[in-house]
């Protein structure tokens, strides 16, 4: 009978389903929950009243946004030119340029952060909002970098070499052939920086020594100062970002089918 | 000043990195208006060719020139060409119209102009209704009618073909090169069309270049090549044929398989060894019986050893009494071990001088009864050794057939690998290329297959010595 139950492959499935059931969905129900009550149980939209209230609140969302889009089109301007120079085949160190972006990522980021910090320090330069962009686009300018080169790479030789043989000089190659057909990897990246950089607090706690409050700043000490008394308004926060980030994905899910549809 | 041919290369070679050469001193002309296909095996540098001429690659000496102008170095977007690749690369982001558009635009011409030309070109092609289609969405072969459309749009000069067939199936495939020759006759654009597929280029070709290891091997109509190749290896490149070894008796006779036959060839001198081809189908074939065999004018006699059903003919094998094997093709099937005669007619027999009549080296006299050449040391006898003095520089020749091949490349002093293999009737002719990159001819009665790894040996007694000359 046990036998049996292992040899069926469809039961394999359950162990995972439990692990996602207790660390996912009931979680996910759990915030719900506490966002749409109050601290007696009872149903009510108070804690997101309360938000929108709160100007301090409602600005402080904004400027989280705000320098996660700025960071974002940093790690673009960055990022692109540097997975185009490496997907190039003229530059024939592609691996060295990769490995040493990648070598950064090997160390546990608030140390890399609290690293920072130290540079900052050395060079007597103040902490605060330009810190803070530093130390986002430091941390995230990778996972901006990869999708853009692995689209870039990908593209075949022979669309470049057509692109030219239509009467298509270099630029005019990279701006209708080459953006267009990395632009899948560019949305990618996107995500992959939007998405950890809206909800961040440590980054900004350590780099602005407190100065500046993100939205995920204000999250974490509802939970963690308030005590319970803060708990559903912190879920109704959390609620809020997870909307956010939900709609990027969607901005996401669109750009994946794009890339399948190019393999 | 405007040149009578629209494009010429004149002695291009390309060395790639490694030190290989792509092409080999290639020079070519093609006239306006012409339907040019350059044919070979894959790696003969063919698609390197046509790369130099689209300007994707620049040719490491020699020029080429388009209408006169030399355009060696002129970088891709600039050439008065277009080129349809063998994967169509067709631009996935753009829909049909927007790819087939692509070049005008460009070029900066009227959006209402530009519509006109596209329906023009995508009706061409019999592409009218899927201008909005995704390009992803369509066939193989409609995606070939859409990257043709867009490389005549531009009106080029010259249209350059990279196999644009070969990713189709058989039956597409003959549509396709009907449309295409019609499309050529129509535009009255020169085509150079590369493909691997002899079939093709005799259905489509003003003219074929036939190409091996980068080099040229002969020019000519499709009949030309097909009834008159110049060597073996074009003969046995395109369609099927029997290659012998013969010797030219004087003008109008040669010798093979142990008989005299009449010929229509001259001016090879006297008994002078040559190559000769008889194509399957040129044979008269008639069975035996109780016939007294030396009867009427045949001249082969054998017996039919397999017999193979092709569609409109049937194709056999057949040993002769002398010991050759010969390919016929017949529209009446003989059974096998029907004893049968077989006849050809002067005019069927063609005539090819040999590239070489044995193998020949330079190398220098060592110590010890050693010369060495191909970067190796051979013994020789010492009577002929005796006849130089050390490091004197030698001429070498050994015979195809006295050389041998070894199974175990240890064996040898040399080892290389069967590189190309042409059946002689009664032996194999090989081309070994050793790991040095020269080339050993053999003559042997063994089966190697191409790519086998072999150890090559030479008795001292074959080994031929003579004093450099001059």
């Amino acid at each position: 009978m046990t036998i049996k139950l292992i040899q069926n492959r469809k039961n394999w499935v359950w162990p995972y389903v439990a692990i996602l059931c207790f660390f996912v969905i009931l979680p996910l129900v759990l915030i719900g929950i506490y966002a749409f009550t109050n601290q007696q149980g009872e149903f009510t939209i108070q804690n997101f009243v309360q938000f929108f209230q709160k100007s301090e609140a409602v600005n402080t969302f904004i400027y989280s946004v705000t320098i996660a889009v700025i960071t974002t089109l940093i790690c673009i301007v960055l990022g692109y030119p540097a997975a185009y120079f490496m997907a190039m085949q003229s530059f024939r160190t592609p691996a060295v340029m990769s490995m040493l972006f990648i070598l950064p990522m090997w160390i546990n980021f608030l140390l890399r952060t609290l690293a920072t910090v130290e540079l900052f320090h050395m060079f007597n330069l103040p902490l605060g909002e330009g810190a803070l962009l530093f130390g986002m686009c430091y941390d995230f300018l990778p996972f901006m970098i990869y999708p853009i080169y692995n689209t870039l790479q990908k593209i075949d030789v022979s669309l470049l070499e057509a692109s030219q043989d239509l009467g298509a000089n270099r630029w005019e190659t990279f701006i209708k052939v080459i953006v267009p057909l990395s632009l899948p990897g560019v949305y990618s990246g996107i995500i992959m920086v939007f998405m950890p950089t809206v909800s961040t607090f440590a980054i900004s706690e350590l780099l602005t020594q407190n100065k500046i409050t993100l939205f995920g700043s204000l999250i974490q000490r509802s939970f963690g100062e308030g005590g319970i008394t803060m708990w559903n308004y912190g879920a109704a926060l959390s609620l809020i970002m997870l909307i956010i980030i939900g709609l990027t994905s969607f901005f996401g899910n669109d750009d994946n089918e794009d890339i399948n549809r190019q393999a | 000043m405007k040149s009578e041919y629209i494009i010429e290369v004149n002695h291009v070679s390309k060395q790639f990195e490694d030190g290989k050469f792509a092409l080999d001193d290639v020079s070519l002309q093609v006239r306006k208006g012409e339907f040019v296909t350059i044919l070979g095996p894959s790696g003969c540098g063919k698609t390197t060719l046509l790369r130099c001429i689209a300007g994707f690659q620049v040719a490491t000496s020699g020029d080429i020139l388009l209408n006169g102008e030399d355009v060696t170095e002129m970088p891709p977007n600039e050439r008065p060409v277009n080129t349809v690749f063998q994967k169509y690369a067709l631009f996935p982001h753009l829909n049909v119209y927007e790819n087939v558009a692509f070049g005008l635009k460009l070029k900066k011409i009227e959006p209402h102009e530009i519509e006109k030309r596209v329906k023009k070109a995508l009706k061409m092609v019999s592409m009218s209704d899927y201008e909005y289609r995704d390009v992803d969405s369509l066939s193989g072969g409609q995606q070939q009618r859409v990257a043709i459309a867009r490389a005549i749009i531009n009106e080029p000069e010259v249209l350059l073909l990279d196999e644009p067939l070969s990713a189709l199936d058989r039956k597409m495939r003959s549509d396709m090169q009907l449309e295409l020759r019609e499309m050529h006759d129509k535009l009255g654009i020169t085509f150079i069309y590369v493909t691997h597929d002899q079939e093709e280029a005799l259905t489509l070709s003003d003219r074929i270049v036939v190409m091996r290891e980068g080099k040229i091997q002969q020019v000519g109509a499709p009949t030309d090549i097909y009834n008159e190749p110049q060597n073996c290896f074009v003969a046995d490149f395109i369609g099927e044929s029997n290659i012998f070894d013969a010797t030219m008796v004087k003008d109008k006779l040669v010798h093979f398989c142990d008989h005299d036959f009449e010929c229509v060839d001259k001016g090879f001198g006297e008994d002078t060894e040559v190559d000769v081809v008889v194509r399957p189908e040129d044979w008269y074939i008639t069975e035996v019986g109780n016939r007294d065999e030396k009867e009427g004018p045949w001249q082969l006699f054998g017996e039919i050893k397999t017999c193979i059903f092709k569609g409109v003919h049937y194709h056999m094998t057949l040993l002769t009494d002398d010991g050759y094997e010969l390919e016929v093709q017949d529209y009446h099937a003989f059974e096998p071990g029907t004893r049968v005669a077989l006849l050809v007619k002067p005019e069927d027999i063609q005539v090819m001088k040999k590239s070489r009549l044995c193998n020949t080296f330079r190398g220098k006299m060592a110590e010890d009864n050693q010369v060495e050449f191909l970067d190796e040391l051979w013994d020789v006898n010492e009577r002929t050794a005796d006849r130089f003095a050390v490091g004197e520089e030698v001429d070498i020749e050994v015979d195809f057939n006295h050389i041998n091949l070894q199974d175990d490349e240890e064996d040898g002093t040399l080892s290389g690998e069967v590189y190309f293999i042409l059946y002689k009737g009664d032996h194999y002719h090989l081309q070994v290329r050793t790991d040095d990159g020269d080339d050993i001819y053999v003559d042997t009665n063994d089966i190697w297959d191409k790519g086998d790894r072999v150890g090559i040996k030479i008795a001292p007694s074959w080994i031929r010595l003579y004093k450099v000359e001059g």
